[in-house]
């Protein structure tokens, strides 16, 4: 057997399941607050990438960047973090606030427009062409030369190790914060039935616009740490991941944070393998079965409870 | 609740849609307007239909025009997609983000079994009914495992679905069998399927000179699938998946086959899209995978078009695709864009602004801001003002006096673009004369931004107006123009 194909592919799923892992969060949260399919989360974290891309500019190039690495790193996934909770929140307000009684079909229809519309004002202002984040480039490769050799003779980059240490750093922090303060208390009340939670007091709005702003802001985050592993930027990236993603957060049973995690991780790794090991075209393929499997075997997916429908 | 009962867009309690329409009858206009109205209404609905099929019947005759006639057929492509997915979105409520897919295999079905690419040249009569079919089978294999999810899974499933037809059309020149049998071109990838045959009925070839044959083709299956949807809108199949649209949970519990009728409107959207797509294949002679891709825009500019119409509703598909179609095709050219462009401000401006005296401030101001801008610019910036306005003749030249066209305006448009999108935002939340007030420098910005950026651009413009069409319409007007208004009886 072939290990260093084995542990690169490994490495590599569990960076690029790390990335869809956060991206499957934010998607999740929302579903869990709105039952809504927010097409436009993938948008949001191609929105992030670009946001990291600009100050990467603004610093100079990749090149010859004026500061150092950690700095940069800094600024990228604050402005990232940001932007992107700021644009969630806005999709929010503008978008869904209104549909909120609507019949399911009028806010999924919504955030199909609202995706759509991102994409090609991005092509509109960025340009249709890919950009790269040339991560190899910063100060002499410094984030990819430095790092360790796993047992198989597989160099792991500093930056890989940021991509999964940063990821488990937000799910521990996010999973702190739902548990242990008011406002994710609140969260978890509204997820649960958001009409008691109203009469309870809970300021169900506010509540709506946290949690569109803290998905949104990991999902920036993600698009920071995609553009550092995998260099690529282009508009169209949002669509596939947030595919991806999504689908991460229905195996993993949507609403559920900790399956969100799990099945990001396991759309990493499959899809990885799959292109180790059968065939790069169909790792779509794959993925598919996975979805297909779960949904038929457990359809409130692998962490999550049978939904109860009262009448 | 956030919405309260005087909330305008939920559902009035108590009002069912025989009385939300008997109300509707009763607030009709008085005069010639409202006796021509009256009549109008009283005519049944396949009347209408006749009217438009003669209608579209007459455009060849009157028009030897080969672009207005491809224009014409892909209205009618996208009128005959519309009224499949019509059946899936518009009745029985199924969201079906994977319905480009069918129209793609359907297209490759046929490019595959009439080109020289196996060497299979068969008859167009046999060609159609077995495309179709597979077609149909698909769409029933694509629900069949999503038939006990709820609406969203299946709308995830279907999106999946459609991504991954895509990634094997593009990637399918190199296909094997889990690496069982040799590497074979089965999709031609990338480069796609051309010199496909003509439609050809027996030996005899049709649509060989021009799109003409193709638009009665299309319009001929149009107008059949047309009644023939009148008819099951009535039937029983029809009301039950309405009321599967409705509520799925009461539709069950009256005894209702959910999962059979759920199959069978998925089946039949399918099926519809096969047809349009084995017309689409034969009329264009080529087809490439990216054609169905959701980045090429095809399923969000169907759906544009249903909602437009009115999901549901059969007169929408009609006006929404023709409405849709025309709009985006005219948006190609930057003279007559430009033309729609501000006809269609001035027209929401006329339709929306109420007093009158508003209208004629906020115009005017806009004008003497305009002027004011492109003055003071020119003095602190001339390189600012020296750009052309994208038409030329009286408006061109009045515009170039007017609006600020920097030489290089690929940077500043860009940014101006974004502060168009945070201004109008910004406008729906005001009220009163502060909007009005504000209205006046975001329309200049909106002009400013459409000559300097989007102009340049018609391919990206079309598709972000796309966008924008989908979600202002179902904030400000769910039902499209010609459905129904939700009623819900408590």
């Amino acid at each position: 057997m072939n290990w260093n194909l084995f542990v690169t592919e490994l490495v590599a799923g569990i960076a690029h399941g790390s990335v869809y892992a956060l991206i499957a969060l934010g998607y999740s949260m929302v579903y869990g607050i709105l039952k809504l399919l927010n097409f436009a989360h993938g948008d949001i974290y191609m929105v992030g990438s670009f946001i990291g891309f600009g100050i990467i500019t603004v610093f100079g190039g990749a090149e010859s960047l004026t500061v150092s690495v950690w700095v940069l790193l800094f600024v990228m996934f604050f402005c990232a973090m940001l932007g992107g909770g700021l644009l969630g929140v806005m999709i929010e307000r503008f978008a869904y606030r209104r549909l909120r009684n609507a019949p399911r079909i009028a806010p999924l229809i919504t955030a199909l427009g609202v995706s759509f519309f991102l994409e090609n004002a991005a092509q509109l202002v960025l340009g249709a062409q890919y950009q790269s984040y040339d991560s190899y480039g910063w100060h002499n490769g410094e984030l990819w030369v430095k790092g360790f050799t796993l047992p198989a003779g597989v160099h792991v980059g500093i930056a890989q190790v940021i991509v999964v240490v940063g990821t488990i750093v937000l799910v521990v922090g996010l999973t702190l914060f739902v548990r242990n303060t008011q406002l994710g208390k609140a969260m978890r009340a509204t997820s649960f039935d958001r009409e008691a939670a109203a009469m309870m007091g809970i300021d169900v709005d506010r509540v709506i616009v946290a949690t569109f702003f803290i998905g949104s802001a990991l999902a920036g985050a993600a698009g920071v740490f995609n553009g550092l592993a995998y260099q690529q930027v282009w508009p169209y990236m949002g669509f596939v991941a947030g595919l991806y993603a999504f689908i991460a957060a229905v195996v993993g049973g949507i609403g559920n944070l900790p399956g969100a995690v799990l099945g990001g991780l396991l759309i990493g790794l499959a899809q990885s393998f799959s292109i180790g090991y059968i065939s790069s075209q169909f790792s779509d393929a794959v993925v598919f079965a996975i979805l297909i499997a779960v949904m038929l075997v457990r359809p409130s997916g692998l962490l999550g409870r049978a939904a109860v429908s009262k009448v | 609740m956030s919405t309260g009962p005087t909330d305008p867009n939920a559902p009035r309690v108590g009002v069912d849609e025989w009385v939300a329409s008997h109300e509707q009858r009763r607030t009709r206009r008085a005069g010639v307007l409202g006796v021509l109205e009256r009549e109008l209404t009283r005519l049944p609905h396949p009347a209408f239909y006749l009217a438009f099929g003669i209608a579209a019947a007459i455009v060849p005759a009157v028009t030897s025009d080969g672009y207005v006639i491809k224009v014409g057929l892909d209205t009618l492509l996208y009128m005959l997609l519309a009224l499949g997915l019509n059946i899936t979105v518009g009745y029985a409520g199924l969201l079906d983000l994977g319905y480009a897919a069918f129209y793609g295999f359907a297209a490759y079905g046929y490019a595959m079994l009439a080109s020289p690419k196996f060497g299979l040249h068969w008859d167009t009569l046999a060609v159609i009914p077995v495309v179709v079919a597979a077609t149909v089978l698909l769409g029933f294999l694509v629900a069949l495992p999503s038939r006990r999810l709820v609406g969203d899974y299946l709308a995830i499933v279907t999106l999946f679905f459609g991504e991954l037809f895509y990634t094997v059309y593009q990637n399918g020149e190199h296909m094997s069998l889990l690496g069982f049998t040799g590497s074979r071109d089965v999709t031609g990838g990338p480069n796609g399927i051309p010199n496909i045959d003509q439609f050809n009925i027996f030996g005899a070839r049709i649509g060989e000179l021009n799109y003409k044959a193709y638009f009665y083709v299309a319009l001929v299956f149009f107008m059949v699938l047309l009644f023939a949807m009148y008819l099951v809108d009535r039937s029983r199949t029809g009301r039950a998946w309405k009321s599967l649209r409705e509520d799925p949970l009461a539709a069950e519990l009256m005894g209702m086959p959910v999962n059979r009728l759920k199959l069978i409107a998925f089946a039949c959207g399918a099926g519809i899209a096969g047809l349009a797509g084995t017309v689409f294949a034969a009329a264009n002679t080529a087809v490439f995978a990216t054609e169905f891709d959701f980045t090429s825009g095809l399923l969000i500019i169907v759906y544009a078009m249903l909602i437009l119409g009115g999901a549901g509703s059969l007169g929408g598909v009609i006006l929404g695709a023709l409405v849709v179609n025309v709009s985006l095709e005219v948006l190609r050219d930057p003279g007559h864009a430009t033309w729609v462009f501000y006809t269609l401000i001035a027209a929401t401006l006329v339709a929306r602004m109420r007093p009158w005296r508003w209208l004629v401030a906020v115009i005017a101001g806009t004008v003497g801001f305009g002027f004011a801008v492109h003055a003071i610019v020119s003095a602190v910036w001339p390189r600012g003002v020296h750009g052309e306005a994208a038409v030329g003749g009286v408006l061109g030249s009045g515009l170039g006096h007017w609006v600020v066209l920097p030489s290089n305006p690929m940077t500043i448009g860009n940014v101006a673009f974004i502060c168009l999108v945070l201004a109008v935002l910004v406008l729906t939340l005001l009220r009163g004369w502060v909007q009005k007030l504000a209205m006046i420098p975001t329309l200049y910005l909106a002009v400013f931004v459409w000559e300097n950026r989007l102009v340049v651009e018609p391919s990206v413009t079309r598709l972000i107006l796309v966008g924008v069409i989908l979600i202002v319409l179902m904030n400000a007007r769910p039902q499209g123009l010609l459905g129904t208004s939700r009623v819900e009886i408590v």
